[in-house]
């Protein structure tokens, strides 16, 4: 294992040390960018440097923070709990790409020109496979670089990746630019690249919510990914909802044996009730909900299995009451140190 | 249901032989194949002749009508099993649905503009297969494009289509522009321009220019590669100039009155806000919106017992030792309560910033939609 980058780092009980490049991905609605940020801040704590990028211009990040939008220039934009900072990098396409022109040729002005004929807009229109391997190439190249005195400059980096459907082609920027160029400097810096993404230093996790969907897309998504032979980290299980209800209760509504009597009777001592009927009325518009409750019980545990069958480490994110915001954020970096995913 | 928000009457505009196009847009996630599935089966069943477009691989839905999958060509559905799982046609519509196979949709398109040498040249330039079986944009382009074969067919007299699930999902509507863009670049005249102007001559006349940037290119890129790109423009540009002209077409079709938009959204801060994205994107190029569907709002059934007064009474019953079930069942109710008025406060802020757009909600529900039975519950809950 390689040493830690930069900052001192204490030794941490991490399901995925020596991983430096955290992927996330997700389907749309799960909370993929959500669950980026949380795991940039949970990875930076105790003293640590972590980059999060972006890579599909939505400024997510940006919104997920309460920041105004980001720029394609690597900014402090948090401090982990107990100390570590976290930087933000919104990857724009056209500058990666002068980028790249300047750092294997020296030739940036060469490149702004190129850029105001249209060169980006034909490449990405033409060649959407070579703008994947630009976003992931500068991501790779924060991965490896070093300071002057020759350590790593961020101890991780989390990409808010595309979504799950398309994440193995995404990553897999080999075999997309393998039919466009079999030689030549595209082919090597996707070598480069693939170097990165295929080594045991990066992960691919994925978010997902206990439903059917998006948990039969992550399981395609890690079948595809192990199929292109890139790494697979762990699933983050988002937006869960605490058990309210003790199981015998579940599973007697779930019969339709849900004591009513007993329900009616509770809601009379409470108070909440004005005689008998009053109390069986609100009754049973509860038990409405207790049974919808337990079909959805249900169908999550049924999930929950599925899940297994990936053969990936789960980890639960709490549904947040008041929606995500900052605090929020910090909440879910608490549950993911916790749970030993960073 | 938000107080001031006018009520979307979904019915009016499927029964309306006027509407013969309906878009589906909005971010990933919040249910809109199945809202375009749901809307298509109600159609069909007060009488139109439906086809649903879909771009969502998902095999689900084609399940969901009872097929083992989608493809290209639209299928007639007529569900199987119990009358509940077939499709009712007994007011005299159909339902037919496809799935938009972008690389065939494209395909077709070189094979019917390119004389079949040229299009034999493009099918197999490695340029052409990354475009035409890439996800981004392309899909957009193509799922147009199909759009306006199956309303120059004739053949259906409703045409219900969902968009790709990305940010991105009104890209389509720039289709002609970027493709207007692409054709007119100055990369692209001076990458053809060698083979317009018939080869070497060309050269000269543009002189030191291109010598300069071919140069790089070659550099950049490797000589092969630009080789590719030159044959595979060249190639193309006689095709794309009738492309374009239909992407065109396709858009004016947009913006007439028989096509109504609906935005799909859940109650969530996310997607409402790209709920309103979607909706002023849309009247920046006066597409005719008609409303947006909320998906999966909660909804409490005791919902005169307030959270407040729940947790009170809980915690109060707790204290004394008392009711285990009822303490519990009062938590979940608070619970959903609340969930309940943050979503609502979602759809209230999105409504006073947009007071004119009619909404439709449809409750959350226990689990998903699995057949026609399903997918008409669906529709018989926007519509209410």
């Amino acid at each position: 294992m390689r040493q830690p980058a930069g900052r001192k780092s204490a030794a941490r009980d991490s399901d995925w040390e020596g991983v430096r490049l955290h992927v996330v991905t997700g389907k749309g609605g799960t909370g993929k960018t959500t669950v980026a940020a949380a795991l940039a801040l949970a990875l930076a704590a105790g003293d640590r440097k972590v980059l999060l990028v972006e890579v599909e211009g939505r400024q997510g990040i940006a919104q997920v923070f309460d920041l105004p939008p980001l720029p394609y220039e690597e900014r402090k934009i948090a401090v982990a709990p107990g100390g570590g900072d976290v930087y933000a990098l919104a990857i724009d396409p056209e500058e990666a790409m002068l980028d790249y022109l300047e750092m294997f040729y020296g030739i940036k002005r060469m490149g702004k020109a190129l850029t105001r004929m249209g060169m980006i807009d034909f490449a990405t229109t033409i060649a959407p496979g070579l703008r994947d391997v630009l976003v992931t190439g500068k991501t790779s190249e924060a991965v490896r670089r070093r300071d002057k005195s020759g350590r790593r400059v961020y101890d991780a980096i989390v990409m808010d990746a595309p979504p799950t459907g398309r994440i193995a082609r995404f990553l897999n920027v080999t075999q997309e630019v393998a039919g466009l160029a079999r030689v030549g400097p595209v082919k090597n810096h996707a070598d480069m690249v693939r170097g990165v993404l295929a080594s045991p230093e990066t992960a691919v996790h994925f978010v997902t919510l206990l439903e059917e969907m998006p948990v039969q897309e992550t399981l395609d998504g890690i079948a595809e990914l192990r199929t292109a032979k890139l790494p697979v980290g762990g699933v983050f299980i988002n937006m869960v909802r605490p058990t309210t209800l003790p199981d015998a209760v579940l599973d007697a509504a779930a019969a339709d044996r849900f004591d009513l009597s007993e329900l009616a009777l509770g809601l009379k001592a409470a108070g909440l009730a004005d005689g008998k009927a009053d109390a069986s009325l609100i009754a049973e518009a509860l038990a409405l909900e207790v049974s919808e409750h337990a079909l959805r019980t249900e169908l999550e545990r049924r999930e929950r299995g599925t899940l297994d069958t990936a053969g990936a480490p789960r980890y639960d994110l709490p549904l947040l009451a008041d929606g995500v915001d900052l605090t929020g954020l910090y909440e879910l970096a608490e549950a993911i140190n916790g749970q030993g995913a960073a | 249901m938000s107080r001031t928000a006018p009520a979307l009457d979904i019915d009016a505009i499927l029964d309306d032989d006027a509407t013969r196009i309906i878009v589906c847009c909005g971010s990933g996630g919040v249910g809109k194949t199945t809202t375009a599935a749901a809307l298509g089966l109600r159609a069909a069943e007060r009488g139109r002749s439906v086809v649903v477009l879909t771009v969502d691989p998902a095999r689900r839905l084609a399940q969901s009508m009872g097929l083992s999958e989608l493809d290209n060509t639209p299928r007639r559905i007529t569900g199987n099993g119990s009358a509940a799982d077939r499709v009712d046609a007994a007011n005299g519509g159909e339902l037919h649905a496809m799935m938009l196979d972008m690389k065939r949709t494209f395909d077709e398109i070189i094979e019917a503009h390119a004389d079949p040498q040229r299009a034999q040249q493009i099918l197999t330039n490695p340029f052409y297969q990354s475009l035409s079986s890439s996800f981004s944009g392309t899909q957009e382009y193509m799922a147009m494009e199909k759009l306006g074969q199956l309303r120059r067919s004739g053949d259906w007299d409703l045409i219900v289509v969902d968009t790709p699930p990305s940010r991105s999902a009104l890209d389509f509507l720039d289709a002609p522009e970027r493709l207007g863009r692409f054709l007119d670049g100055r990369l692209i005249r001076i990458l053809t321009a060698p083979a317009k102007a018939g080869g070497r001559s060309a050269f000269k006349l543009l002189n030191a220019g291109f010598g300069i940037i071919a140069g790089m290119l070659t550099k950049v890129l490797g000589a092969q590669v630009l080789k590719d790109i030159q044959t595979f423009v060249s190639a193309l540009d006689a095709v794309f100039g009738g492309f374009r002209q239909r992407a065109e077409q396709t858009y004016r079709l947009l913006q007439a009155p028989g096509t109504a938009f609906l935005v799909v959204a859940a109650p969530e801060r996310d997607a409402m806000r790209e709920a309103s994205y979607f909706v002023e994107r849309l009247a920046d190029d006066r597409m005719p919106l008609a409303g947006v569907v909320v998906n999966r709002v909660h909804q409490a059934s005791a919902s005169t017992l307030s959270s407040a007064r729940s947790y009170a009474a809980a915690e109060d019953l707790e204290a004394r030792g008392e009711h285990d079930l009822t303490v519990a069942v009062l938590r979940l109710h608070a619970d959903r309560m609340q969930l309940a008025a943050r979503e609502q406060r979602e759809q209230e802020h999105f409504t006073s910033a947009h007071p004119t757009v009619p909404l439709a909600q449809v409750p959350a529900m226990p689990e998903d939609v699995h057949d026609l039975a399903g997918l008409r519950q669906i529709g018989r809950l926007l519509a209410s």
